[in-house]
């Protein structure tokens, strides 16, 4: 049998950077094989365990970027060099792209995260990215600057309070980019109802357009049966978090709603 | 090709692998899509009368041998339960066994008898989770008089329902608690749950992993103790078993089956062979049936030579 084995790792932080209002980025020097789109299992010893995507690997050293909402990711974001935390991972799917493709990359809010290791990873393989980042305020907007300065990386905003860029919602942009452009394949990560939009676009312009999704998780590996999604039954963990948008058509719950830690329904809100 | 097919307290499976309680269970969906990855019957993850929280994360750790786990037996209640039995039962695909779980004796007794008119096929008392003790104490599965109340109570408002219990491996005596079960009515067991519970700590942190500290062991590493404790059962009961604890291959699964199984649970294998394990097993049964001229595969149950 293969020699699997599921238990954290205890690493040290190596450095943190503020990112936004309430978002940070911990680095580490560890080589964790992750690709685009992958999560681990961050451990907080003595707190609590939640998956978070990876947001930065070029194999000598791997980063998380941590939005502080909850008990555990507030906790984790007061965290100082030198702490430790473990990992376990990486886990599910990544994002899928060929050398020298157009890739439109739509991030909301900390969804940005992910799409930022793939932008790293997809300029070498002489990828054109069209960046669409959407956030309520300018405050909350992650890695701006670092994508603007980036060769091949064309950074589209989109505030809510138009406090940064476009006052409005990022799909207009979207929609445009789409028109005056050959894109190849799209990929987003963020609010659920921002995703089933982009989905939609995507699917209408006839663009390949593969979705990040988030559900409540225990296990990273599919045991544990939180992560599931109706009707199919498929698991988030493992069949994602990157899925293709013909695969979430199939799935009803997709836009609608998720599971909780019991099990039962909860609604988006609308 | 033999006949994997099986009778089990009056329902039919199509082969003898059953998804154990409390792996991937939580939804209707997820039953069916076990099913169509090869199960011959589902499980469900325990059902509570009420709402019931789960442990915080950590919940599951693994390695090659073993898994531990202390998920709580987290649950929304029969409301959503009711749901999920409804929407699967559209166009059940295979017999469905309902878990159920309780803290206290009336508990039980409160969503047994709620169980009695849905559409499932048998009632599995699950007394015996190991990683409820902090909130509930010692579990009845491991106390042979509790065992047998709890039966009793269970049988006087299931109906016509078949009634399991899911037995503990972490008594002295388990034909003791087996038989104070069968005098109180019990018609099978599904044994065994989770061993210990365990304790896996972290050396650079000196913490253990588990947020629960402690957890319940399943996974290769146990399937000796489960394939004794069914054959002790078997032998002492006479009453037909589900027997699961460990089973990762078809050979697994034909020897917990000689020593008294009639069915197969498979809960962590998913881990280690995938969803599809089921169809895996039960093609490996097969295999190894057309090899040592077994043409019915309940003709192997309990033929063990001791």
């Amino acid at each position: 049998m293969e020699n699997k084995t599921e238990l954290p790792i205890v690493l040290e932080i190596k450095k943190v950077v503020e990112e936004a209002e309430n978002t940070k980025t911990f680095y580490f020097d560890h080589t964790l094989n992750s690709k685009p789109g992958q999560f681990v299992m961050l451990w907080l010893p003595g707190v609590d365990e939640i998956p978070i995507s990876v947001s930065f690997d070029d194999g000598e050293q791997f980063a998380l970027t941590v939005f502080a909402r909850g008990e555990a990711s507030n906790q984790i974001c007061g965290l100082k060099e030198g702490d430790k935390i473990g990992i376990r991972g990486p886990y599910g799917t990544m994002f899928n792209y060929a050398e020298g493709e157009n890739l439109v990359l739509v991030g909301g809010g900390y969804g940005a995260a992910p799409l930022r290791f793939l932008a790293n990873e997809a300029v070498k393989k002489n990828c054109k990215i069209d960046f669409m980042m959407a956030a309520k305020t300018k405050n909350k907007l992650l890695f701006v600057d670092e994508l603007r300065e980036m060769k091949n990386v064309t950074v589209y905003i989109a505030t809510s309070d138009g406090s940064e860029g476009f006052k409005g919602h990022i799909n207009e942009t979207l929609e445009k980019v789409l028109k005056e452009k050959k894109i190849n394949k799209i990929m987003t990560c963020g609010p659920e109802l921002l995703m089933k939009a982009v989905g939609e676009i995507g699917d209408k312009a006839n663009v390949q357009t593969q979705i990040s999704i988030e559900r409540y998780m225990k296990c990273g590996f599919g045991v544990c049966g939180q992560c599931v999604m109706d009707p199919l039954g498929i698991r988030t963990c493992v069949s994602g978090p990157v899925m293709n948008s013909k695969v979430l058509n199939m799935l009803e719950e997709f836009g609608k709603y998720r599971r909780d830690a019991e099990g039962r329904k909860q609604y988006f809100n609308k | 090709m033999a006949n994997l097919s099986i009778k089990y307290l009056g329902a039919e499976f199509k082969n003898p692998t059953v998804l154990a309680s409390g792996v991937t269970g939580v939804t209707a969906a997820t039953w069916r899509s076990v099913v169509n990855s090869g199960a011959g019957g589902i499980t469900t993850k325990s059902i509570w009368l009420n709402e019931h929280k789960g442990h915080k994360n950590p919940t599951i750790i693994t390695t090659e041998h073993w898994m531990m786990n202390a998920v709580g037996l987290p649950d929304a209640g029969l409301e959503k339960a009711q749901q999920e039995i409804d929407e699967y039962n559209k166009t059940k695909p295979a017999p469905l066994i309902a878990s159920v779980a309780g803290g206290t004796m009336d508990e039980f007794v409160a969503i047994a008898e709620k169980m009695k008119d849905l559409p499932i096929d048998i009632l599995e008392i699950n007394i015996s989770c190991p990683n409820v003790e902090g909130e509930f104490g010692l579990p009845f599965a491991c106390v042979a008089k509790d065992a047998r109340k709890v039966v009793e109570e269970v049988k006087k408002v299931s109906g016509k329902k078949p009634v399991i219990v899911k037995l503990s491996p972490n008594v002295t005596d388990i034909k003791e608690i087996a038989n104070a079960c069968a005098e109180g009515g019990v018609d099978g067991f599904c044994l065994i749950n989770t061993l210990g519970p365990g304790l896996y700590i972290n050396i650079e942190t000196r913490i253990p992993v588990l947020a629960n500290k402690v957890g319940g062991i399943s996974g290769p590493a146990i399937k000796p103790l489960a394939v004794k404790m069914v054959h002790d059962v078997y032998k002492a009961t006479k009453l037909p078993i589900i027997g699961t604890g460990g089973i990762t291959t078809g050979r697994d699964a034909i020897e917990i089956m000689m020593a008294g199984a009639t069915l197969v649970g498979i809960g962590s294998a998913v881990y280690y062979r995938g969803l599809d394990v089921f169809r895996k097993v039960a093609n490996e049964m097969n295999e190894w049936c057309d090899l040592n001229g077994v043409k019915d595969l309940s003709e192997i149950i309990g033929t063990v030579k001791m």
